[in-house]
């Protein structure tokens, strides 16, 4: 599904990925951990396509298309979402009429029919059950005065809502209280299907004690330096990344 | 994408000219072509004597010069101040030009009876002349005098003579006096006591020949425990010298009563470049006379090259109430200058300002208010509210306000915030897979919520478009 290869990217001409290899195939979840500053986000943000950041060499396949060649939105209409570290308020935009741009815009992408309204309301009622967020959240403006916890679980109930092939979490336990984490971790679960993919970025073990990971990579000073299975990151937890990087900056 | 969106240029889907067959008088501005258009209306004397009186004082005046604005000099001899179709007759569509109608039927205002919009009671104002006014004899029927300015002259002088001009006196300014002189037409409207006027009432100007100024004005009384919510849409075609465009809008609100009114104005705002377009010199105020009568106004400013415009209220009833929402944009280099005045002469009056400035492009916004308590008027409370919203950087906003309520008790209350649309923003709606151009549009109608949905329905989504179309082409 995703078939990164020798990915290099820039910001202000600073290197930040430095060659980044990651293959992942649909059903499966990759957790990326690493220190702060490590180009984590980094990695999300151009895989979303954000354009202060500029690719400098590799190259990304996507379902098996270029996916550095496409716009942000197209990015988004052929299945990939990102679950913002810090998601953004825009004030007097309702979440219903939001998501339902996002949602047509992406059907129309797709050369699917728009769906009427009464299909729509349907939908976001069905999916805020799924993430047991609280269907008052849809009709309040997009993450205007929403707490920490409630952005967070917003942005799993817009996975829900947009149904991509490849979900990348961006840091989505931060800032999360044990019972907040509990129900985003859940959603994302729940979610899961042998025919999508998910990629989870986080610093700590504790969210993949709920969303279990098939592969644990170790991102460091822009490279992958250590992958392995879910256990890895419960040796991570126990012993830090000193051990990693000690090795990779020796040699 | 930057050079996708550069290269749209933003569309003004009004800008069509009509060919009608019209009569126009020659150029200029003297005794002589003031006398012509009151003989042209059939005019009354003492009519005729307040052009002339108001034309006296324009000679005496000079262009106001205080708004933040750079306004290229009028040549007022230049300009024709009265034109209007040869063929029209307000009584029998069959006898009016049948441009004239089309005209009306693409701009979505159509003035055949079966086909009039339902619910919204239309007055059609071309050029100098009102040329229809829908479900006038229905609304008679509760006593609601709707017509045009013209006819209400002929068929109610005692109503036109007493309420003319007591809110907006000629000497009030420039413009005012100008209009005073030459006016050529607009709608009069008057809901006698007690009665709640069933639909919406509008009035559409549409300026289509060129190098002519159009100067009506609307007189609009609600009596006691009358209620009257009033629209207003204005558009122009697209030319490349300017036209200018002076109006003077009086509302008087009796005990008890409540007066709507909302403007959605699109004249054309001349071209990407700055050439052309509409200069708007409009001066807008109404007198809440009677205790616990209540004003809004509420306007969304899009179109003209200039505006300069101010609606205001002077609170003078007892408990009386004002109210202003107004969303203004402007984009490439228009300008506009606009805000209001809430003048507190009654004990408990209450007032409250929405302002919602967007600017792009190079284009210059600025807000300008007055909250003005007069001394020994007691329990007076406003609340006003100025955001301005940025989109690039070589655009400008500006807020100018002014409280005056020294040595009063009066509690104002006032909140300004400056934005811009932010990357973050944009890249967040891009993710989730919305294109730029619809991103723009949504955050904007978001900002301009609150005073959009004081609108009427129809409007409401009419002006969510607008402020989406005219800012197609604006991120760069």
């Amino acid at each position: 599904m995703l078939e990164i290869k020798n990915l290099q990217a820039s910001v202000e001409d600073k290197e930040i990925l430095k060659g980044i290899n990651l293959t992942v195939k649909a059903g499966e979840v990759h957790a990326i951990m690493g220190p702060n500053g490590s180009g984590k986000s980094t990695l999300a943000s151009v895989l979303a396509g954000r354009d202060k950041y500029k690719v400098t060499g590799g190259s990304v396949l996507f379902d098996g298309k270029d996916l550095l060649s496409m716009s942000v939105e197209e990015r988004a209409c052929e299945g990939l979402f990102l679950g913002f570290q810090y998601p953004v308020e825009i004030p007097g935009v309702s979440m219903a009429n939001f998501m339902k741009l996002a949602v047509n815009r992406k059907r129309e992408h797709n050369g699917l029919e728009p769906l009427t309204a009464g299909e729509f309301l349907k939908m976001m009622r069905e999916k805020s059950e799924i993430v047991e967020i609280d269907s008052k959240l849809t009709s309040r403006s997009v993450n205007e005065g929403f707490s920490g916890g409630e952005k967070k679980r917003n942005e799993i109930f817009q996975m829900a809502m947009l149904e991509p092939k490849l979900a990348i979490l961006d840091e989505t336990d931060s800032g999360l209280d044990i019972d907040a984490l509990r129900v985003v971790a859940t959603g994302v679960a729940k979610l899961k299907r042998p025919d999508n993919a998910t990629v989870v970025i986080t610093h700590y073990q504790r969210l993949l004690d709920y969303i279990v990971p098939d592969f644990v990579h170790v991102l460091y000073k822009g490279r992958i330096i250590h992958s392995g299975t879910k256990e890895l990151a419960l040796e991570l937890e126990e012993r830090g990344y000193d051990w990693l990087i000690k090795d990779y900056d020796n040699e | 994408m930057d050079e996708i969106l550069n290269n749209k240029n933003t569309e003004y889907k009004y800008g069509f000219t009509s060919l009608i067959d019209m009569e126009e008088f020659p150029k200029g501005l003297d005794e002589r072509i003031i006398r012509m258009i009151s003989e042209r209306k059939g005019e009354p004397e003492w009519l005729l004597e307040f052009r002339l009186k108001a034309f006296e004082q324009w000679k005496k005046m000079k262009m106001p010069n205080w708004a933040h604005l750079n306004i290229p000099e009028i040549d007022f001899q230049d300009i024709t101040y009265y034109a209007a179709p040869k063929k029209s007759d307000k009584k029998n569509l069959d006898e009016v030009d049948p441009e004239l109608l089309k005209t009306f039927d693409k701009l979505g205002i159509p003035l055949e009876e079966q086909k009039v919009l339902s619910g919204v009671a239309v007055d059609a104002v071309i050029d100098s002349v009102s040329v229809k006014t829908t479900f006038r004899e229905k609304l008679s029927e509760l006593g609601i005098v709707f017509c045009s300015f013209s006819e209400a002259v002929k068929e109610y002088p005692e109503l036109v003579k007493k309420y003319l001009a007591k809110v907006v006196p000629p000497s009030d300014n420039y413009f005012a006096a100008l209009n005073s002189a030459v006016f050529s037409d607009g709608s009069f409207c008057y809901v006698p006591e007690g009665v709640r006027c069933p639909m919406e009432l509008s009035t559409y100007f549409r300026i289509n020949a060129a190098g002519t100024g159009q100067f009506e004005r609307t007189l609009i009384v609600a009596d006691k425990g009358a209620y009257v919510s009033y629209l207003e849409g204005c558009t122009a075609p697209m030319r490349d010298e300017n036209q200018l465009h002076a109006a003077i809008v009086e509302i008087i609100v009796e005990d008890d009563a409540e007066v709507k009114y909302s403007t959605v104005q699109n004249w054309y705002p001349g071209d990407k470049d700055g050439k052309g377009g509409v200069f708007n010199f409009v001066t807008k105020r109404g007198l809440c006379r009677g205790r616990n009568s209540r004003l809004s106004w509420t306007q969304v400013e899009t179109g003209s090259a200039i505006t300069w415009k101010y609606p205001s209220c002077i609170l003078k009833g007892e408990n009386s109430y004002g109210e202003f929402y107004s969303v203004a944009m402007t984009n490439n280099y228009q300008q506009a200058d606009t805000g209001t005045k809430m003048i507190h002469l009654g004990n408990n009056s209450r007032s409250r300002i929405v302002s919602k400035g967007i600017s792009a492009g190079f284009s210059q916004n600025s807000y300008r208010g007055m909250v003005r308590v007069m001394p020994g008027v007691e329990g007076v409370r406003n609340f006003s509210q100025c955001d301005s919203l940025l989109i690039g950087s070589d655009c400008g906003a500006h807020t100018f306000p002014v409280i005056d309520a020294a040595g009063t008790s009066a509690v104002i209350e006032h909140e300004a915030t400056t934005s811009k649309i932010g990357e973050d923003q944009l890249f967040y709606c891009n993710q989730r897979g919305i294109p730029t151009e619809d991103a723009v549009g949504l955050i904007v109608n978001g900002y301009a919520r609150e005073v959009l949905s004081k609108l009427p329905m129809e409007f409401a989504v009419e002006a969510q478009k607008l402020l989406a179309i005219n800012l197609e082409g604006s991120i760069g």
